[in-house]
């Protein structure tokens, strides 16, 4: 297929992911704040959430401080920035419209409806009474999305390469969720292992719909390493880091003998980044530092998306 | 639909009065019988059909929506048989004849010698490539894809009034449109037997695939070339390259080495036969042509010369779509086939001619004047509908540039019902049948029927709010 082709497959799965992760990362958000006013702690939440997004810089070029209704509106629909949920979706649009030919119908009809609600709502500032319900929508359009092309695609090239869009992006997703807590400031009189500190962990779960899957894996009471280990190492976890990584691996995989054996630079740092995970334990993690930890496999995941494009999409 | 005054008097194609030609019998019940709100429902249905599919339109320059609809109508045109054949024969004629005169203008110039075409007129063309001198194209084919802009005054009087010998484009609308029908009515469909359009990308596949260069040793490999996403046609484009099944590239997914055109593909270079480029000779090389075009692949017409690849359409083809040269295609006609024209011309006055320009500022307030080299329905100049003031300006114009213009009579384009804001009545259409040339001359029966939906206009381009019908040709 034209390397143009598999580019734009990759990037669209990207964009989607993405609309779908920063909607869950502004759950995170809201839920944290929610739960600071009550117990009377206004915190940093919403800052955390710029950065956790990757979008601090491009927040505090245009506003002076964090502010609850400017967050949420720049993450959610301001067009300057590139990666608001709006923008994330028109990309993921133009990009289809650039691949139509390579699109099942089911497809294209999932992008193309989300593109166009949102285009009728995009000059609207966003009622913050109908925030959640509108996370809520996006969070089932990106899944309708992946159930589409789950369902309908041909399990070729272009099958695989929106499948490494979708897991890279996850990946990175699931990283960032994670990070938000380190983001987080407790305040003083809230010590780490206190009530607020509880609900953060809390709401991170929910996040990536997994708080009864935590329940389910560890039958006992929040606690921050078994949460980390959910995200990071657990096998049976979808969006854990192994999980997508096993994932990326394996579409690498059968890219390769798709192409007769043709293997990069890509095929060697994905099986070191799957390796890591999968002998790693948490308690290493915890004991060089969580975040560290995090940052580092996002950057991995940055040289690993490189090294793809470089390999098939140029 | 009897006692409507209009300016300018036209032939019905349903029939005028209570009188109604036969093959719009079912039609004309059909509208009878139907409430006029489930007519506007099902028109309402059409809109978001169309809208889902992403069936959309850009029109430059303008604010508005980037991907507008065209607006659909539901009310059908319809040709029998007989004018069908009528017309099949004059478009095969013309066509033949147009690409026998670019073949010609690129070798020995005989019409040229024979005086039946102004010399000046083609050589100081635009359109000419001089690049093109003596290069000889598999199957001598330069018109792969001709778009003949028909009009009816007549019961069975048909005129040419454009010919589109470079990148025409509305086919995927004549496709489309019949899709909506058939879901829409399925019943008026069931009561008519309809010549299918459906398989036009297969036709079109297959002449593309039959003037691969002649040192193709295996299966052609055809791409379709589009300017990208931000072209107005582009539906279009995507469209019939995945109805034909071939790869759907920009500029710079091909490239050369050694005069050998390759796409990059994920598993590395491929090989390239056949082009059906859409986009215009200017911007296609940036070696050849306009250096600053980004759209194109440096090397490309090289290679094309060499005989590596084909572009269709071919490289000069413009030449034969000139609003000047236009007025010559009879002469062609009755020059290279001997025959006589079946498809009649309308009277055209080039206005850089001193006799003709002072007829036409005679007779402005009647004419139709167009820009010579524009396209979409732009800058025209319609003089039975101009205020005073405008046909002053627009003397004004011709008199400072006429070597820019030329002038037809205003032509009563004939009339379909159709579909309005008031409910259903006469509008202006023409017709596009799409001619495919290859080994062998091939039409798919009907073509893409344009209707101007402003009352009394006779504009009919998608630029200037016209819409499209889907276009019956009755089998029986």
């Amino acid at each position: 297929m034209l390397s143009r082709t598999a580019d734009s497959l990759y990037w669209l799965a990207r964009y989607m992911e993405r609309a779908e992760d920063v909607a869950r990362i502004v759950m995170v958000g809201h839920r944290m704040a929610s739960m600071a006013r009550s117990l009377e702690n206004p915190g940093n939440e919403w800052h955390s959430t710029l950065i956790a997004t990757g979008c601090e810089q491009g927040y505090l070029a245009k506003y002076p401080e964090a502010t609850a209704a400017l967050v949420i509106d720049y993450l959610v629909r301001d067009p300057d920035n590139p990666s608001s949920i709006f923008s994330c979706l028109e990309t993921a649009r133009r990009n289809a419209r650039v691949v139509r030919t390579a699109l099942t119908v089911d497809m294209w009809d999932a992008l193309n409806e989300t593109w166009l609600k949102t285009r009728d709502a995009g000059g609207a500032a966003c009622d913050r009474e109908r925030l959640l319900e509108l996370l809520e929508w996006v969070k089932e359009r990106s899944l309708l999305f992946s159930g589409a092309y789950a369902n309908t695609m041909l399990r070729n090239d272009a099958y695989y390469f929106t499948r490494l869009g979708t897991f890279i992006e996850r990946a990175d997703n699931t990283a960032r969720i994670l990070d938000v807590k380190y983001h987080v400031l407790l305040p003083r009189h809230e010590g780490v292992g206190g009530a607020l500190d509880y609900y953060h962990w809390q709401a991170i779960l929910r996040s990536v719909s997994a708080l009864r899957s935590y329940h389910w894996v560890y039958q006992e009471r929040l606690k921050p390493w078994f949460v980390a280990e959910l995200l990071i190492l657990r096998p049976e976890m979808p969006r854990s880091l192994l999980s997508c990584c096993e994932q990326i691996v394996r579409h690498l995989e059968l890219l390769a003998e798709a192409y007769g054996g043709l293997r990069g630079e890509c095929h060697r740092i994905a099986g070191d980044m799957h390796a890591r995970l999968r002998f790693g334990r948490i308690q290493d993690i915890f004991q060089s530092g969580l975040h560290e930890f995090l940052v580092d496999f996002m950057e991995r995941s940055i040289m690993l998306g490189n090294e793809i494009s470089k390999l098939y999409l140029k | 639909m009897a006692g409507r005054q209009d300016a300018f008097p036209a032939f019905d194609e349903m029939g005028a009065g209570r009188h109604c030609r036969g093959q719009y019998d079912l039609i004309r019940s059909w509208i009878e019988e139907t409430a006029a709100d489930a007519l506007s429902l099902k028109r309402r249905e059409a809109e978001l059909l169309f809208r889902r599919i992403g069936i959309t339109f850009a029109v430059y320059a303008e604010g508005g929506d980037p991907e507008r609809l065209i607006p659909f109508d539901i009310i059908p045109r319809v040709l029998d048989r007989a004018e069908w054949e009528l017309l099949s024969r004059g478009l095969v004629q013309r066509v033949r004849a147009l690409n026998a005169f670019i073949r010609d203008v690129y070798h020995r110039r005989d019409i040229l010698r024979a005086g039946h075409v102004p010399q000046e007129l083609v050589l100081h063309n635009e359109g000419f490539r001089a690049e093109m001198q003596d290069f000889d194209p598999p199957q001598g084919v330069y018109t792969h894809v001709a778009g003949i802009d028909i009009v009816r005054l007549g019961p069975r009087q048909f005129c040419v009034l454009e010919d589109n010998c470079r990148t025409p484009s509305g086919v995927s609308y004549m496709i489309e449109n019949r899709e909506a029908m058939m879901r829409l009515f399925p019943d008026l469909f069931a009561r008519h037997r309809i010549a299918p359009v459906s398989h036009y990308p297969e036709e079109l596949l297959e002449t593309l695939q039959s003037v691969a260069p002649a040192n193709c040793d295996h299966d052609p490999v055809v791409v379709l070339l589009t300017p990208g996403s931000f072209n107005s046609a582009y539906y279009e484009h995507s469209f019939l390259a995945d109805e034909m099944g071939v790869e759907l590239v920009e500029g710079a997914d091909l490239f050369l080495d050694d005069n050998i055109v390759y796409m990059r593909t994920t598993e590395g270079p491929k090989r390239v036969d056949v082009i059906y480029r859409r986009i215009d000779d200017d911007f296609i090389d940036p070696l050849t042509f306009r250096a600053d075009s980004t759209l194109g692949t440096p090397g490309l017409f090289n290679a094309y010369r060499s005989g590596n690849v084909t572009l269709a359409n071919g490289v000069g083809a413009g030449i034969a779509d000139d609003k000047a040269v236009y007025r010559y295609v009879p002469a062609m006609i009755r020059f290279y086939l001997g025959e006589e024209p079946i498809l009649d011309n309308v009277p055209t006055y080039c206005c850089w001619t001193r006799e003709d320009l002072g007829y036409v500022l005679d007779h402005l307030g009647e004419l139709v004047v167009k820009e010579a080299r524009g396209s979409g329905g732009y800058g025209m100049l319609i003089g039975p509908q101009a205020t005073r003031e405008q046909l002053s300006a627009f003397a004004a114009k011709l008199r400072a540039h006429p070597e820019n213009y030329i002038a037809q009579p205003t032509l009563a384009l004939s009339t379909c019902p159709t579909f309005v804001e008031t409910g259903i009545a006469p509008r202006h259409v023409d017709l596009r049948p799409f001619v495919l040339s290859g080994k062998e001359i091939r039409i798919v029966p009907g073509g893409l029927t344009r209707v101007a939906l402003r009352e009394g206009s006779l504009v009919v381009n998608s630029s200037q709010g016209g819409g499209t019908k889907d276009t019956w040709v009755l089998e029986s």
